[in-house]
């Protein structure tokens, strides 16, 4: 195999792990926001449920709650699996797992807020949801922003992880490469990857976190 | 008229009395100061008529018409929805702390509310907030936002918020608290310059001359109750052993 046939199959590889890391942001950023509301509520059930659930995807490997998603289907009620499933569960194993995360960085943000604010919105005649969304959230953004950082980068590597059910986003490949070609390149490219990925998304979070500087 | 009526109020937090038993009413064009001790409920009185508190007995009346209350049963009766919006468009509060949105700039901060809330046409309100805004001398600041501002200004940009709904009654909970003495004058002087415009106010304050000074009528509030009510003189000159020791201990800082 010659190098431009390796960087072409690498590349499609990259692909596939931007989609996942997109399509797992798309769906745990407002899952996470959710799932927080849940964990705030005034209703304990409800509360003590979202912990359960947070307390399970911080506690167990990310790894093994891909192949619970991938496999349990089979396992628990006999269904047929594969084919355009493998990409699914990757995505639904994904999100709930980094929307427990997102969850507690949203509750961080939303308990660190004044309660001045709420109340001069109520006073102000603001109904809780315009109040949330416009006087609340905003600011909470803007707080949480470094965590979220932190947490997008985890995910960009985190990709990688999608090899323990053999979908054939870049780490896989690589992986594979290396071991048919007996050769260490695919590392080295797939390392160069992770890590210009990672400088564009703290790039960019950068360029937001400093966009939201205007105000204290 | 009657804009704002409060009857045999009650307020407790985890079982001790804050409020007990007291009742007030506020004319249209009035200026009401409320003064006394901290902790002597002043704030929680205000804070219960502009129902960021719930009451734990009594009623609430807002242009004569039953806002809040508590039912016989102990329950406590609130308006929901456009009755409480209603209800709330009635009265405006100055916080001590400001509580202005910082992500707003000082033109949003007043114009967003009457736009989104209110859905008044745009141009409209800011013109008008243009005018409030010269009003309390702040008209190069539309743009500025309020980390940017001295905490007198972040003051009278929240003074402008809470007029760009044009309430019936304007309450000020401790707005100079928060102040350092130059600031606290420039403050006074436009809730002053608001009192020759016959907006009905509504003032907690520890600015005693202030208060003696542009109030119609003071109350004097010790430990829950209303100690003393009546015109300013009245209540600053009063032969009463408890404002007497108030007052002097005022004097003596």
């Amino acid at each position: 195999m010659n190098f431009t046939v390796m960087l072409e199959q690498l590349g499609n590889g990259m692909l596939k792990s931007l989609g996942i890391f997109l399509l797992t942001l798309v769906f745990s950023l407002p899952l996470g926001l959710l799932i927080s509301f849940g964990r705030m509520s005034k209703n304990k059930l409800l509360q003590n449920i979202v912990k359960i659930y947070i307390s399970i995807m911080r506690g167990t490997p990310l790894m093994l709650q891909l192949l619970v998603v991938y496999f349990g289907p089979y396992y628990l009620f006999g269904m047929r699996i594969g084919g355009s499933y493998r990409f699914i569960a990757i995505i639904v194993g994904f999100a709930l797992n980094y929307a427990a995360y997102f969850a507690e960085i949203y509750r961080s943000g939303i308990e660190s807020m004044p309660v001045g604010q709420y109340e001069a919105a109520q006073v102000l005649g603001y109904s809780k949801t315009q109040c949330f969304f416009r006087i609340i959230f905003p600011q909470v953004v803007k707080r949480i922003l470094p965590s979220i950082t932190n947490e997008v980068i985890t995910l960009v590597k985190d990709t990688s992880l999608s090899f323990s059910l053999a979908y054939a986003e870049m780490f896989t490949i690589a992986k594979q490469i290396a071991a048919s070609e007996t050769t260490f390149i695919p590392f080295v490219v797939a390392g160069i990857f992770y890590y210009v990925f990672n400088l564009v998304v703290a790039v960019t979070m950068e360029k937001i976190e400093k966009k939201l500087s205007y105000y204290q | 008229m009657k804009l704002l009526e409060m009857n045999h109020i009650r307020k407790n937090f985890d079982g001790l009395e804050v409020i007990r038993d007291i009742s007030l009413s506020v004319e249209e064009g009035e200026i009401l100061s409320i003064i006394g001790p901290s902790g002597s409920g002043k704030s929680t009185l205000l804070r219960c008529a502009t129902m960021l508190e719930q009451i734990d007995g009594g009623e609430i009346l807002y242009m004569g018409e039953k806002a809040a209350y508590v039912a016989e049963d102990g329950r406590r009766i609130y308006p929901k929805g456009e009755e409480a919006r209603k209800i709330h468009s009635c009265f405006g509060l100055v916080f001590q702390s400001f509580n202005l949105f910082p992500h707003y700039s000082v033109m949003k901060n007043i114009t967003d509310a009457p736009i989104t809330i209110q859905k008044r046409d745009k141009k409209e309100v800011y013109a008008e907030a243009r005018e409030l805004l010269a009003k309390m001398g702040l008209s190069d600041k539309e743009n500025a936002y309020p980390c940017q501002l001295s905490g007198g200004q972040c003051q009278r940009v929240a003074i402008a918020r809470a007029l760009a709904l044009n309430p019936k009654i304007l309450f000020f909970d401790e707005p100079t608290s928060a102040l350092d003495p130059e600031l606290t004058g420039e403050v006074l002087k436009v809730i002053k310059s608001l009192a020759d415009l016959q907006i009905t106010m509504v003032i907690v304050t520890h600015e005693m001359s202030f208060a003696r000074d542009i109030s119609d009528r003071v109350i004097f509030m010790d430990n829950g109750v209303v100690a003393l009510e009546g015109k300013p003189d009245e209540v600053f000159d009063a032969d009463h052993t408890r404002i007497r020791e108030f007052l002097g201990k005022f004097r003596m800082e």
